[in-house]
C-alpha cells in the first residue's frame, strides 16, 4: 500500500494509454550522458560487428550511408521517468547490418566512443526491433543526442539505446555493460517498470 | 554502504519531512527521516514517488544533498528547485508539511560520485541546482576530515539564486583545501570585482585545476551548461575519462 502524501493532487491528465508505469510525457529532448560528448570525425567513423568466434565485419561512415535506411517514428522512455512520444528517426536496421553474420550467440554487447557499453540479447536487436541511428527530426543527429550515430532500441528504457554506438559484440553469456554493473536492471523494460535491479 | 555497490532490491522507503529550509525563494531543501536508510555515495540521487489520495503517482529523480553520515545525526537532505509548471517539485516545495510522508527509493548512480581515495584534486563545476549533489562531495569530505584539495566552481545567474551560501562560506573559511568561486552570469553582488559573465575558458583555468594535475572533474547543471562546461574541460586538455557529468533535465 503505497503511502498518501498529503495534498497533492497531481496534473490530473489522463494518463496516456501508451505511458508506461512511472513516467511522465516530455516535450523537449533532454540529454543525458555520464561524460563529455566524444568528437567522432565522419572520416574516422567505424561500426564493427564482432561474432562470438572473434569474425569482424566493419563498415564506414559511407559504407553505412550506402546501406538501405528506414525511417521510423517511435516512443521513446528514459529511466529517468521522461517518456517522448512521436520521434522520427532515420537509420540502418540492424536487420541489414546483422545478415551475413554468422553467430550461434544469444547476446550482444554495444560499444561506443567513449567507452559506453551496454548488454542486450541478440534477439532485441533483430526482427525490426533495433537501428543504427543518423538523424533525428530531419537533421543529423547532434553530439549531444548520440552522434555521428547511435543505436536505437526504442522498445527497451532509453539508456540501452547506446550512443556514439561504434561496435556490436556478440557473445555466448550474457556480460553485464555500464549501467547494468552499478544496479541498473540488466533488461530494462519500461512496461514493467524494470528500472533497477530486482524489479 | 551505498546499494549500488551491493546488489539488492530497491524497494520504496516511507520518508517523513522532520525539518525543511529556503535556500532561496524558489528552492526548499528537505530534511528527511527515513527510518533503515542504507546510506549513500556523494553524487547519488533517489527517486520520489507521490502519491495522491486517489491512488495517483508521479515519480521524479533528486540529487541527494546531505552527506552520510551527517555531522549531526543520521538524516537525508534533498533541495528541490521549483519548476513553475512542474508536476512534483512544487509540492515538495511549498505543499509538503512538517511530518508529511513521501517514498523514495535509492540511492542510485554509480559514476557520478566521488570516493576519497587516490591522491587527485577534486574540481567541482556547478550550474544552478547542479550544486546539490556537490555539496554532497563537499560535505562528505567535510565530515571525513578528508584532505584532498576540492575547488568548487560555481555558476549562477545572481546571489538571488545561491544554494548552501553561509555553509559554504563556514566551510572554506576554515579550509585552505577547499576554494570556492562563484561565478555570476547575469548579476553580481554590490562589490563584486569582474562583471557577470559566462563561464568560459579563461574562469576555468584560473579557477580549476590543470589538466596535467589528473584532476577528478565532477560537472553538473542544466544539459546546454554541462555541454559546453565538459567540452571546455576537455578542450583545455582534461582527460575525458575524469570527467564525470550529470545533466539535469532541459533540453538542448
Amino acid at each position: 500500500m503505497a503511502t498518501v502524501s498529503p495534498g497533492f493532487g497531481g496534473r490530473r491528465r489522463t494518463p496516456r494509454a501508451d505511458l508506461p508505469p512511472g513516467q511522465y510525457e516530455e516535450q523537449g529532448f533532454p540529454v543525458l550522458s555520464y561524460g563529455p560528448t566524444p568528437r567522432v570525425p565522419l572520416d574516422e567513423w567505424r561500426f564493427t560487428i564482432t561474432s562470438e568466434s572473434g569474425t569482424q565485419q566493419r563498415w564506414t561512415w559511407r559504407e553505412l550511408m550506402a546501406l538501405p535506411h528506414e525511417d521510423i517514428t517511435v516512443d521513446i522512455h528514459c529511466v529517468t521517468k521522461w517518456s517522448k512520444f512521436g520521434t522520427d528517426w532515420r537509420g540502418v536496421s540492424l536487420d541489414v547490418l546483422l545478415a551475413d553474420t554468422e553467430t550461434t550467440a544469444d547476446y550482444a554487447v554495444a560499444h561506443s566512443y567513449g567507452g559506453y557499453t551496454t548488454n542486450l540479447p541478440l534477439e532485441d536487436l533483430t526482427d525490426g526491433k533495433a537501428w543504427i541511428a543518423f538523424s533525428y527530426g530531419g537533421e543529423d543527429l547532434e553530439p549531444a543526442h548520440g552522434g555521428p550515430a547511435r543505436l536505437l532500441v526504442p522498445h527497451l528504457y532509453f539508456w540501452k539505446s547506446a550512443k556514439w554506438v561504434n561496435g556490436l559484440q556478440l557473445t555466448e553469456t550474457d556480460e553485464p555493460g555500464f549501467w547494468e554493473s552499478v544496479g541498473y536492471h540488466n533488461y530494462g523494460d519500461p512496461w514493467r517498470e524494470q528500472r533497477y535491479q530486482g524489479d | 554502504m551505498a546499494r549500488a555497490a551491493v546488489p539488492g532490491r530497491l524497494t520504496w522507503q516511507v520518508a517523513t519531512l522532520s525539518a525543511a529550509r529556503w535556500e532561496n525563494p524558489s528552492a526548499r531543501t528537505l530534511v528527511l527521516d527515513v527510518p533503515g536508510w542504507p546510506g549513500h555515495l556523494p553524487g547519488q540521487h533517489v527517486d520520489v514517488r507521490l502519491t495522491a489520495p486517489d491512488g495517483y503517482q508521479a515519480q521524479r529523480s533528486y540529487s541527494i544533498a546531505s552527506s552520510w553520515p551527517t555531522p549531526d545525526g543520521d538524516r537525508l537532505e534533498l533541495t528541490v528547485q521549483r519548476l513553475s509548471d512542474g508536476e512534483v517539485s512544487p509540492y515538495l516545495t511549498d505543499d509538503l508539511p512538517l511530518g508529511g510522508q513521501i517514498e523514495l527509493r535509492g540511492p542510485v548512480g554509480g559514476r557520478f560520485v566521488w570516493r576519497p581515495q587516490g591522491t587527485a584534486p577534486v574540481l567541482l563545476v556547478a550550474g544552478g541546482s547542479g550544486v546539490v549533489p556537490l555539496m554532497s562531495m563537499i560535505r562528505t569530505r567535510a565530515v571525513l576530515g578528508d584532505r584532498h584539495p576540492f575547488r568548487l566552481v560555481y555558476s549562477l545567474r545572481s546571489p538571488a539564486e545561491l544554494y548552501y551560501g553561509e555553509e559554504l562560506r563556514r566551510l572554506a573559511s576554515g579550509d585552505a583545501d577547499l576554494d570556492v568561486h562563484y561565478a555570476y552570469t547575469r548579476a553580481a553582488p554590490p562589490g563584486w570585482p569582474g562583471r557577470p559573465a559566462r563561464l568560459d575558458a579563461a574562469a576555468l583555468a584560473e579557477h580549476g585545476w590543470p589538466p596535467e594535475s589528473g584532476a577528478d572533474c565532477f560537472v553538473c547543471g542544466p544539459a546546454a551548461f554541462v555541454e559546453v562546461v565538459a567540452d571546455l574541460l576537455v578542450d583545455a586538455g582534461h582527460d575525458p575519462g575524469r570527467i564525470r557529468t550529470e545533466r539535469f533535465g532541459g533540453t538542448t
